[in-house]
C-alpha cells in the first residue's frame, strides 16, 4: 500500500469517527457509536501495525499541503514517519482501541454515550497529531488538541461542580506549561530559523549559544512539566480523576501525559547539548517520582493511588530522560502504558462492580467475587512492583542501572522510590481484595463480575504486562535488546555499557524478591483486616492530605489572583472604566439640554444667527486666507 | 472721486442695497415686509450681475438676471399665497406669531 | 464730472433713500410704494448700463406685477393701519450690527483686492443688452433652461393657485389643526 494514502487513513479515521459520532451519534443506537468509535481506532491500528512491520529504519516525510509560509516562516502539514512515532503509533492505536472496547462497556447506561466516544475519537486524532506531525507546530496543535480533549472528557460529567472544577485546573495547569512550550517553541525558531524536525536537527545547533540552548531546552520542558505533571504542575493529574475510569487509563495514564516524555525523546538532538538542562530534568523527575510516591501511601481512593502512582513512574520516566537513557525512557513508556492501563481499567472494573465506590476503605474481600478482575489487577500490581521478569521490573531496572551509572545517590533515592511503589499498590491491592468486605449489605448483593466487553482489554493488557519485558530482555538472562536496536535509527542511549551491569542486574533482582517479600508480609498483616477507618495522624496525615500543596497553591496563587479580579472589578471596571463611559454619556445629555433652549422657534433669531454666521465666515476668509 | 464710474460704485451700491435688504429682514417682524426686503436683496444682485456683464460684453449675465426675474416672479406668487393662508389660519402676518417649529 | 456720471449718482442716492424707507416704514403700504420707486432707479441703472431689455422687463415684471401683486395682498389682508407689534430694541439692534458687519466684510474685502482701474464707459455702447441679441441667446444656448423656467414658473402658478383657494370644510378643518 502507498505508505501516504495509509498516513493519511491513519489519521482521518479518528476524525471522521469523531465526526460521526459527534454529529450525528445521538441519533443512531448505542451499539453503533461504540461500533464506529472503536471501528475507526481498530482501523488505525492495523494501517498503523502494516506501517510498523513493513517500514525499514529510514524515516519518511508525507507533506499533505502547506500550511504556514509567513516571512521565513514555513510550516507544512507534514507527518513524520520513523521508528519512535511508529512505536508511539502503535501505543495510542493499540491501547486506544482496547480502551475504546473497555468503553462501551463501562459506559454503557450513560446517556452522553456517543459524546464519550466523539470525544475519545478526537483524542485519539489529536494525539496521533501530537506523534505523527512533522514540526513543533504540529505537535502544538495536538498538544493543545489533547489538552482540549483532556478537558473535555475530565468534566464528562459536568453537572458535578467539582468535576468542572477539576477540568478547568487541569486545562489551567497545563495552560501554563503550554506558555513555556510556546516561548521555547519562538527562541528555538530564532536561533534556527525554523520548527521543522529535519531543519531544526540538521541544523548546526552547536552553533547556538549553550545558555540560549538551555533555555530552549528547559521552556520546552517547562511545557512538558504541564502535560505530564511534574513538580510543580502535577497537581492537576490526581484532580483529572474525576473523569470516566477510561478516560483515566487512556488519557491520563497511557498516552496524553506520556507527550512531554515523547516530546523531550524527539528532541534528544537538543538535549544532549544542554546538559544542565538534562540534570534538571533529572532531578525534577527524581523529586516528582518520590514526592508522588510518598503521597500515593496513604491515599484512600483507589483512583488517587493509582494517579499519583502514574506521577511517580512519570518521574521515573523523566529520570531515565535526564540521565540520557532515553531509550529506556521510552521502554519504560511503553510498559507504563500496559500496566498502568491495565491497573486503571481493572480499578474501573473494581468500580463497577461496588456500583462507583471508589473508597478502598469500603472494600475488601473482593478477590472470590470477581475473579478475572482480581487475576488482571494482581499481574498489573506485580507489574509495577517490578515482580522479577515482568514488564515493569525490566524496564525499571534498565532506568535504574542507567541512574546507578550516572550517579550513585539517584540511585539509592530512585530505589527507594521504587519500594515506596511496591509498598502502596500492595496496601491497595490487599485492601481491596482480602480480608473482609467492609462495603454496605447493599453492596455487597451487588458486586458482579464486568461483562466480556471489559475482561477482554484487561485480558490482554495483562499478557502485554506479563511479557513486555521480552522487547528488551537483559543480556544477563539471555533477552535481546529489541526496543534499543528497533529505535537506533532515532535515539539512543547515552549510558555507556558497563562490564558489571549484569553482576548489578542480577544484584537487583535478589534484592527485589526480597524485598517484595517482605512487603508482602508486612501489608498482609497490616491491610487485610476486617475494619478499617484510613484515618491517619501525624506525619502520615500530612501524606494523606497530600502535604497541603493544593491549599498552599490556593493561598499563594489563586487567592491573590482572586482579590486582583475582585478589585480590578469594582474599582477598575465599577468606578473608573464604567466612569468614563458613563461621563460621556451625562456630557451629552448635558450639553443636549442645555443647548436646546437655543432651538427657540423664532424665525428671526434663526436669520439673525444665519447673518452673524455669514459675517463670521467673511471675516475669516478675509483675515486669514485659507 | 465723482467723475468718473468705476465699477466699484456698482459694487458699493450693490453692496449698500444688499445690506439694507439684511438688515430689513432682520428687524422687521411684518411678513409682507420680509417678503420685500428679500426682493430688495434679489435686486441689488441682478444689478451687479448686469454691471459685470456691460463691462465685459457678455449677454450670460444679462440672461441669469432674466432667469433670477422669473424665479423671484414665481417665488412671490407662492410666498404671497403662504402669506395669506397663514393670515386665514393667525389672523396674523406676524412672523414672531409663527413659532411653531418649537415642539 | 459728466451729465450720466451725475445721472448714476442721482439714481443710486435715490435707490439707496427709499431702500432704507422700505425697510422703515410702518406702514406696509409706505414701504410697497418706496420698493416701487427703488425699482424705478435700478431699472435707470439698467438703461445706463445699455441693458434695456432688463430695464424693461424690471419695470414690467417687478414695478409692474410683482409690486401690484403684493399691494393687492396688503389690501386684501386689511393691513394698512400698523398692527405690527414693536420688536424688541435689543433684537433691531443685534439685526443692524449683523447687517453693518456684512457690510463691513465686504467693504473690507473690496478694499484689499485691486480691481479693474479702467472707468466703465458710460453710456455703454455694447449691444449685449439689446433685445436681438439677448433674445439669440436665450433660444440658443439657454433654451433648455427656458424651457424648464417657464415649467417652474408654471408649477409656481398651480402652486399659489392651489394654496390661495378657500379650502372646502373638511379639507380645512383638517390642514389647520395646530401641529404640536
Amino acid at each position: 500500500m502507498n505508505i501516504d494514502f495509509a498516513v493519511l487513513l491513519i489519521i482521518l479515521f479518528p476524525l471522521v469517527g469523531f465526526l460521526i459520532n459527534g454529529l450525528i451519534g445521538s441519533k443512531l443506537p448505542k451499539m453503533m457509536n461504540a461500533v464506529i468509535g472503536s471501528g475507526a481506532v481498530l482501523g488505525s491500528f492495523i494501517l498503523t501495525a502494516v506501517l510498523f512491520f513493513t517500514q525499514n529504519e529510514t524515516a519518511t516525510v508525507v507533506k499533505l499541503f502547506t500550511f504556514l509560509n509567513v516571512s521565513g516562516l514555513h510550516v507544512d502539514m507534514a507527518f513524520l514517519i520513523d521508528r519512535l512515532s511508529l512505536m508511539m503509533m502503535m501505543i495510542i492505536t493499540g491501547i486506544g482501541f482496547l480502551i475504546h472496547v473497555y468503553s462501551s462497556g463501562y459506559m454503557h447506561d450513560d446517556e452522553g454515550f456517543y459524546k464519550f466516544f466523539a470525544y475519545l475519537n478526537l483524542f485519539i486524532f489529536s494525539m496521533l497529531l501530537l506523534v505523527m506531525g512533522s514540526s513543533y507546530v504540529l505537535m502544538f496543535f495536538g498538544w493543545e488538541g489533547v489538552g482540549l480533549c483532556s478537558y473535555l472528557l475530565i468534566g464528562f460529567w459536568f453537572k458535578n461542580i467539582d468535576y468542572s472544577n477539576a477540568a478547568r485546573k487541569a486545562f489551567i495547569m497545563n495552560r501554563i506549561g503550554d506558555l513555556g512550550f510556546l516561548m521555547g517553541m519562538f527562541m528555538l525558531l530564532q536561533y534556527t530559523g525554523s520548527l521543522d524536525y529535519n531543519a531544526v536537527f540538521n541544523f548546526n545547533l552547536a552553533a547556538i549559544p549553550s545558555e540560549k540552548l538551555i533555555a530552549i531546552t528547559a521552556l520546552l520542558f517547562i511545557g512538558a512539566m504541564g502535560k505530564s505533571a511534574q513538580i510543580p504542575l502535577y497537581t492537576w493529574l490526581p484532580d483529572a480523576m474525576a473523569g470516566p475510569t477510561p478516560v483515566s487509563a487512556l488519557i491520563h495514564a497511557a498516552t496524553m501525559v506520556t507527550a512531554g516524555i515523547y516530546m523531550v525523546v524527539r528532541s534528544n538532538a537538543l538535549y544532549v547539548l544542554a546538559p544542565a538542562t538534562m540534570e534538571f530534568i533529572a532531578i525534577i523527575g527524581l523529586c516528582t517520582a518520590l514526592f508522588a510516591g510518598t503521597i500515593a501511601l496513604f491515599q484512600n481512593d483507589i483512583k488517587k493511588v493509582l494517579a499519583y502512582s502514574t506521577v511517580s513512574q512519570l518521574g521515573y520516566m523523566f529520570l531515565a530522560l535526564g540521565v540520557g537513557a532515553f531509550t529506556s525512557g521510552m521502554f519504560h513508556l511503553m510498559t507504563h502504558a500496559f500496566f498502568k492501563a491495565l491497573l486503571f481499567l481493572s480499578a474501573g472494573s473494581v468500580i463497577h462492580a461496588m456500583g462507583g465506590e471508589q473508597d478502598i476503605t469500603k472494600m475488601g474481600g473482593l478477590s472470590k467475587k470477581i475473579k478475572v478482575t482480581f487475576i488482571c489487577f494482581t499481574i498489573g500490581v506485580l507489574a509495577i512492583a517490578g515482580f522479577p521478569f515482568t514488564s515493569g521490573f525490566v524496564s525499571k531496572d534498565e532506568i535504574l542501572l542507567a541512574v546507578y551509572q550516572h550517579n550513585v545517590w539517584y540511585f539509592y533515592l530512585a530505589a527507594a522510590g521504587a519500594v515506596m511503589t511496591v509498598y502502596y499498590m500492595f496496601r491497595v491491592w490487599i485492601l481491596t481484595f482480602f480480608g473482609t468486605f467492609r462495603g454496605t449489605a447493599e453492596q455487597a448483593h451487588h458486586v458482579h463480575e464486568s461483562p466480556i466487553s471489559m475482561t477482554f482489554p484487561l485480558m490482554v493488557l495483562a499478557a502485554l504486562s506479563l511479557l513486555g519485558g521480552l522487547f528488551q530482555f537483559p543480556h544477563v538472562f539471555g533477552g535481546k535488546e529489541f526496543l534499543n536496536d528497533y529505535l537506533k535509527p532515532v535515539v539512543s542511549n547515552l549510558t555507556r555499557e558497563d562490564d558489571g551491569a549484569a553482576t548489578k542486574e542480577i544484584i537487583i533482582l535478589l534484592a527485589t524478591v526480597i524485598g517484595l517479600a517482605i512487603i508482602w508480609f508486612i501489608t498482609k498483616k497490616n491491610y487485610a483486616v476486617a475494619s478499617f477507618e484510613g484515618k491517619y495522624t501525624g506525619i502520615k496525615k500530612v501524606l494523606a492530605d497530600k502535604y497541603y500543596i493544593d491549599e498552599i497553591y490556593e493561598a499563594l496563587f489563586v487567592k491573590p489572583i482572586a482579590a486582583i479580579s475582585r478589585f480590578s472589578d469594582r474599582i477598575i471596571d465599577n468606578k473608573m472604566v464604567d466612569g468614563v463611559v458613563f461621563m460621556t454619556g451625562k456630557m451629552v445629555t448635558w450639553s443636549g439640554t442645555t443647548l436646546r433652549y437655543i432651538q427657540n422657534g423664532q424665525t428671526g433669531f434663526y436669520l439673525l444667527i444665519m447673518v452673524l454666521a455669514m459675517a463670521a465666515i467673511f471675516a475669516f476668509n478675509i483675515f486669514y486666507k485659507l | 472721486m465723482f467723475k468718473d464710474i468705476f465699477i466699484d460704485h456698482y459694487i458699493y451700491l450693490s453692496v449698500v442695497l444688499f445690506c439694507i435688504g439684511i438688515v430689513g429682514v432682520l428687524t422687521r417682524r411684518n411678513a409682507i415686509v420680509l417678503f420685500m426686503s428679500v426682493e430688495l436683496m434679489l435686486n441689488a444682485v441682478n444689478l451687479l450681475l448686469v454691471a459685470f456683464s456691460s463691462k465685459f460684453g457678455d449677454a450670460s449675465g444679462q440672461v441669469f438676471v432674466f432667469f433670477i426675474m422669473t424665479v423671484a416672479a414665481a417665488e412671490v406668487a407662492v410666498g404671497l399665497a403662504i402669506i395669506v393662508m397663514l393670515f386665514r389660519n393667525t389672523q396674523s402676518i406676524d412672523i414672531g406669531t409663527s413659532n411653531r417649529l418649537k415642539s | 464730472m459728466s451729465f450720466t456720471t451725475a445721472i448714476f449718482f442721482f439714481l443710486a442716492f435715490v435707490a439707496i433713500f427709499c431702500a432704507i424707507l422700505v425697510i422703515t416704514s410702518k406702514n406696509p403700504v409706505y414701504s410697497c410704494l418706496y420698493l416701487v420707486l427703488t425699482m424705478f432707479c435700478i431699472a435707470g441703472n439698467y438703461v445706463l448700463l445699455n441693458a434695456q431689455f432688463l430695464a424693461v422687463v424690471q419695470l414690467i415684471v417687478y414695478a409692474g406685477a410683482i409690486m401690484v401683486l403684493f399691494l393687492f395682498t396688503i389690501m386684501l389682508l386689511n393691513l394698512n393701519n400698523d398692527s405690527e407689534k414693536h420688536k424688541s430694541l435689543l433684537l433691531k439692534f443685534l439685526g443692524a450690527i449683523g447687517g453693518g458687519t456684512i457690510l463691513l466684510a465686504v467693504v473690507i474685502a473690496l478694499k484689499k483686492t485691486t480691481l479693474d482701474a479702467a472707468p466703465m464707459v458710460i453710456p455703454n455702447t455694447t449691444q449685449v443688452g439689446m433685445i436681438e441679441n439677448l433674445g439669440k441667446f436665450l433660444f440658443t444656448d439657454y433654451v433648455f433652461p427656458f424651457e424648464a423656467i417657464s415649467l417652474m414658473i408654471l408649477a409656481a402658478m398651480i402652486g399659489a393657485v392651489v394654496l390661495g383657494k378657500r379650502d372646502k370644510k373638511g379639507i380645512n378643518e383638517e390642514t389647520t389643526t395646530p401641529i404640536s
